[in-house]
This record gives C-alpha cells, sequence and structure tokens, in this order.
C-alpha cells in the first residue's frame, strides 16, 4: 500500500532530510515512526500526501507514484488520507461541527448525509456534546480527538499523524493513541510519528527508527 | 452536474452570508463601484436622451427650395413636374409666398414684426422630402441649385449634423471614461479579493490539506467578485436614477417654457440587465486576477 524506495529528500538550503529511504508497509499495519527531533518522521510523512516531493526515488501510495503524480491529481490524493497535524490546523472562526464538516465540503455529498458523517466522526471521538463549541474553548486533548474526526469523516485507508500526543498529558495521550488503535483494528492503515519511547515500547508495534534521515537497522 | 451547482449554490449562500457579515465593508465596496459606474453611466444617459431628440426634431430630412421673385406660374408648376422625377426625392410641396406670410403671422414671437411690414418680402418655395437620408440630400443639392428659376437652396439637415457630431464626441468621450472607470473597479476587486484571500489564508492552507481542488477554493472568490460588481452596477444604476429624477423636475420646468414635456428617460429592461452583466463580468475579472495572483503563493508545508 505504500512503499519507499531508495527515497531522497534534500531542501534548498541542501539540508539533507531523508537519505536512501526504503520500507513497505501493507494494507491495515499500524506503524511508529520514531527519532529526535530532526530525524526526519515530519519529512517522511508530508512525502505519503505530496506536501513535499521526494528529490530522488519513489514514493508509492495504493499504487500511485506521489513523486511523480500532476498537482491537479494531488487533491484527489489527499482525500483518501486522514491527516493529523502536530499543530493540529483547527480553524478557530468556525465551531467544532463545520471543522469536521470541511473536508465533505468538496466532495460531492449532500449536506443531510455530509451532517451524518460529521455527527458520526465526532461522536466515534467522543465530541458530539461540544459539536457547537468553537475548537479554542476545548482543551489540548479535545483539539487533538477533533483532528482526528476531521481526519476520520471521509472514511480513508491510511491515516497520517505527526506527533499526536506531543502536546497532551499521558492520560489524554493514552486516549488519542487508543483511538488509533481502534481504526486500525478495523483495517485502516495507520503511521504515527512519534519521539516518545515509552508509549513506542507499551504498544510493542512495528517501528521505523530514523535517525539523520536513514532508517536504523 | 447536479452536485456541480449544488456546490456553486453552497459557495454562493456563503459569499453572501460572508458579504452580510461585513455590512459596512461591502456598502463601502459597492458604494465605490457604483459611484465609478455612475459617472459614465449617466453621461450614457445623458447622450441617450439627447439623441432622441435629435432624430425626433430632425424627423426626415428636408431641402427648401426658394424661386426667384420673377417666377411665374407657369415656373412653378413646370418646376413641380421636374421635382416629382428627380430620382431619391420622396415628396414635393409648394408654399407659396401668401401661405408663408400666414404661418409666419401665426408665430408667437414673429407675428409683431410681420405686421409691420408694407409688402410681403417671402419668396415661393418648395418643400422636398428625400427617401433616403441627409446624404442623398446632399448629392442632390447641385442638380435643384441649376434648376430654372431657383434662387436658393437651404439644407435643412446642417444643425443635426452638427448636432450629432457633438453627440459622437460625447460618446467617445463616455467611452474613454468608461474604460477608464471599468479598470478602476477592476483594480478595486483585485484589492478587495487579495485582502480576503490573506484573511482566509489558514483555511485555503488546511483545505488544500485535507484534498480541496484548486477550482473549489478559487471558487469563493470568483462569487465574491461576480457579487461585488453586480451590486455596484445595481448602486451605480440606483445612483443615476436618483440623479435623473432630480434633474427631471428642472428639466420638465425648461421645456415647458419652450411648448414641450421633454424629460429624461431612464434605461429599458435590457440596458439594465447588460449593465448588471458587465459589472459583474469585470468584478469577475478583478477577482480572477487576483486568485491568479496571490492563490499559488499559498501551498501547505
Amino acid at each position: 500500500m505504500i512503499s519507499f524506495s531508495q527515497v531522497r529528500k534534500s531542501y534548498r538550503s541542501g539540508e539533507e532530510a531523508l537519505t536512501e529511504l526504503s520500507f513497505g508497509i501493507d494494507d491495515g499495519e499500524l506503524v511508529f515512526i520514531t527519532g529526535r527531533s530532526g530525524a526526519g518522521k515530519s519529512t517522511l510523512l508530508k512525502l505519503i500526501p505530496a506536501i513535499e516531493r521526494p528529490t530522488s526515488g519513489t514514493v508509492l501510495v495504493n499504487g500511485q507514484n506521489v513523486g511523480s503524480m500532476r498537482r491537479a491529481a494531488i487533491p484527489y490524493l489527499r482525500r483518501n488520507l486522514g491527516l493529523i497535524f502536530q499543530d493540529q490546523k483547527l480553524l478557530y472562526d468556525r465551531n467544532v461541527f463545520d471543522n469536521v464538516m470541511l473536508p465533505l465540503a468538496f466532495t460531492g455529498h449532500a449536506y443531510k448525509d455530509a451532517s451524518r458523517r460529521a455527527r458520526a466522526a465526532l461522536d466515534k471521538v467522543g465530541l458530539l456534546a461540544r459539536e457547537k463549541a468553537n475548537p479554542i474553548a476545548l482543551s489540548g486533548g479535545e483539539q487533538q480527538r477533533l483532528c482526528i474526526a476531521r481526519a476520520v469523516v471521509n472514511r480513508p485507508s491510511i491515516l497520517l499523524a505527526d506527533e499526536p500526543t506531543a502536546s497532551l498529558d499521558s492520560t489524554s495521550a493514552a486516549e488519542v493513541v487508543e483511538m488509533f488503535r481502534d481504526f486500525n483494528r478495523v483495517g485502516v492503515t495507520v503511521l504515527i510519528a512519534t519521539h516518545d519511547e515509552a508509549l513506542v515500547q507499551r504498544l510493542n508495534p512495528r517501528v521505523l527508527a530514523l535517525r539523520q534521515g536513514r532508517l536504523e537497522q | 452536474m447536479s452536485n456541480w451547482l449544488r456546490q456553486h449554490w453552497r459557495t454562493f449562500v456563503l459569499t453572501l452570508t460572508r458579504l452580510a457579515r461585513n455590512p459596512v465593508a461591502t456598502l463601502l465596496n459597492v458604494t465605490v463601484i457604483g459611484v465609478a459606474l455612475a459617472l459614465p453611466l449617466g453621461g450614457y444617459l445623458l447622450l441617450q436622451n439627447l439623441g432622441s431628440i435629435a432624430q425626433r426634431v430632425a424627423g426626415t430630412p428636408q431641402v427648401s427650395l426658394f424661386l426667384a421673385r420673377d417666377a411665374e406660374k407657369a415656373d412653378v408648376s413646370a418646376l413641380e413636374a421636374r421635382l416629382k422625377q428627380l430620382p431619391g426625392v420622396h415628396s414635393v410641396r409648394f408654399v407659396s409666398r401668401e401661405q408663408a406670410l400666414q404661418e409666419l403671422k401665426h408665430s408667437e414671437n414673429l407675428s409683431d414684426v410681420i405686421a409691420t411690414l408694407q409688402t410681403n418680402p417671402l419668396p415661393d418655395a418648395f418643400v422636398l422630402e428625400a427617401a433616403g437620408g441627409s446624404a442623398e440630400l446632399e448629392q442632390l443639392e447641385p442638380q435643384l441649385k441649376a434648376l430654372p428659376k431657383v434662387a436658393h437652396v437651404q439644407i435643412d439637415s446642417a444643425w443635426v449634423k452638427r448636432l450629432e457630431s457633438l453627440l459622437q464626441l460625447g460618446r467617445t468621450s463616455v467611452l474613454i471614461l468608461a474604460t477608464l472607470l471599468a479598470c478602476a473597479l477592476v483594480a478595486v476587486t483585485f484589492n478587495t479579493i487579495r485582502l480576503q484571500i490573506l484573511t482566509q489564508k489558514d483555511e485555503i492552507e488546511v483545505g488544500k490539506l485535507i484534498g480541496a481542488t484548486d477550482a473549489f477554493i478559487r471558487r469563493p472568490f470568483f462569487h465574491l467578485g461576480l457579487l461585488q460588481g453586480a451590486l455596484g452596477g445595481l448602486a451605480a444604476l440606483g445612483i443615476v436614477y436618483l440623479c435623473m429624477h432630480i434633474l427631471n423636475r428642472g428639466i420638465l420646468e425648461l421645456s415647458r417654457l419652450y411648448g414641450s414635456d421633454f424629460s429624461l428617460s431612464f434605461f429599458g429592461l435590457y440596458d439594465c440587465l447588460a449593465l448588471l452583466a458587465f459589472a459583474a463580468t469585470l468584478g469577475w475579472l478583478g477577482a480572477y486576477m487576483s486568485v491568479s495572483r496571490h492563490l499559488s503563493g499559498i501551498e501547505p508545508r
């Protein structure tokens, strides 16, 4: 489902973020990407939805070569991916419900169907009772759950989360991770970038450990 | 198709909501556009009305043929027969010197002067109407002058031509003004959309990250440009109508002094719709230019 082959990514500044990266992830896997800050975790995740393009090598997602994908095709790729960002990227000029409705606005769902889906996603993450609240009024854990609801509302086959527990207390972090496991149990492929070693050891999943842009053996 | 229409409808409602949420900014933008469009539009309305007066007053172009004082009845009859045979002449009417004097006596301004005359100074005359326009009459002029017992030929359309030239000059001036102010409208919309893009930078970035196409992201800005242009056009029509209404009081008073009931008429429905479409198109153009210039700079990182 996701395949990296000899992937190298360097920025214009000359900084080499990823070097000769090759690995594959099968459908329905739960994979943690670990490493220190600057190890290349975020860059690796950004290559999958074509937020960044590889300098060389091949990134395949569901059989599509993301590196050579036309710009106009990228939105359709991203609609099949659920993205959860470190800085959350919530919109604070609208309420919780409208934030979750956003991905459905451009997929052509009728309003009734879209609102049903949005409420189902909010229910899944335990935020249905707060659908009218502004995201700014939510706690850190609730905001992260809101991000998850927005990511899964389009029922993606792959979830990508960049440091989803970084700013959370241990209880909230455990809740969020448990949600990812729930989605994984129903067949969603989940990739989580984290530097939280304790979390990874507790769950004992498949780990891709990065060090200075290379996979550690 | 229905999905496409549904998305446009949603965007349209969203754009209207956004405009309504910022009433002061919306009103200011619409007023600026309205005033800019009202200037050439008002000029066009005046020219259109003046043009219709010229047409009404000029009617069918005529030539007056004044006969020599020594022309006898036989000469008149012979001349009338020849005139009727001339190609391009639609009608021939004889006005005798006595008839002309009677008409002058009935004239309000000249009756006193005419009463003091000892003898009738007026010549016999023919009034010709051409089948074509004033150009055909001008072509006839040399032939008419060459006819026997014809003392003077006067083409009555000269002043109409002068008025038409003035109107043409006015139309050109209005066109230049309209072009300049249309550019101003595009610039105003360009800037409004630029500010909107900056205000919605986060939304655009998030939208791109979660799968919004460029068309989806651009659509609200195009709707905003179109709506703002159309509302500006509506404001311009309102401004011109109000000004016309105020001016018409004075114009009616003045025209009554000349025994007329002339007043300015407003545009017809099609003219109004054409203006709204034009203003909306200019708004869309401003939005298109702004979106093309500014949206590509917002890419998620």
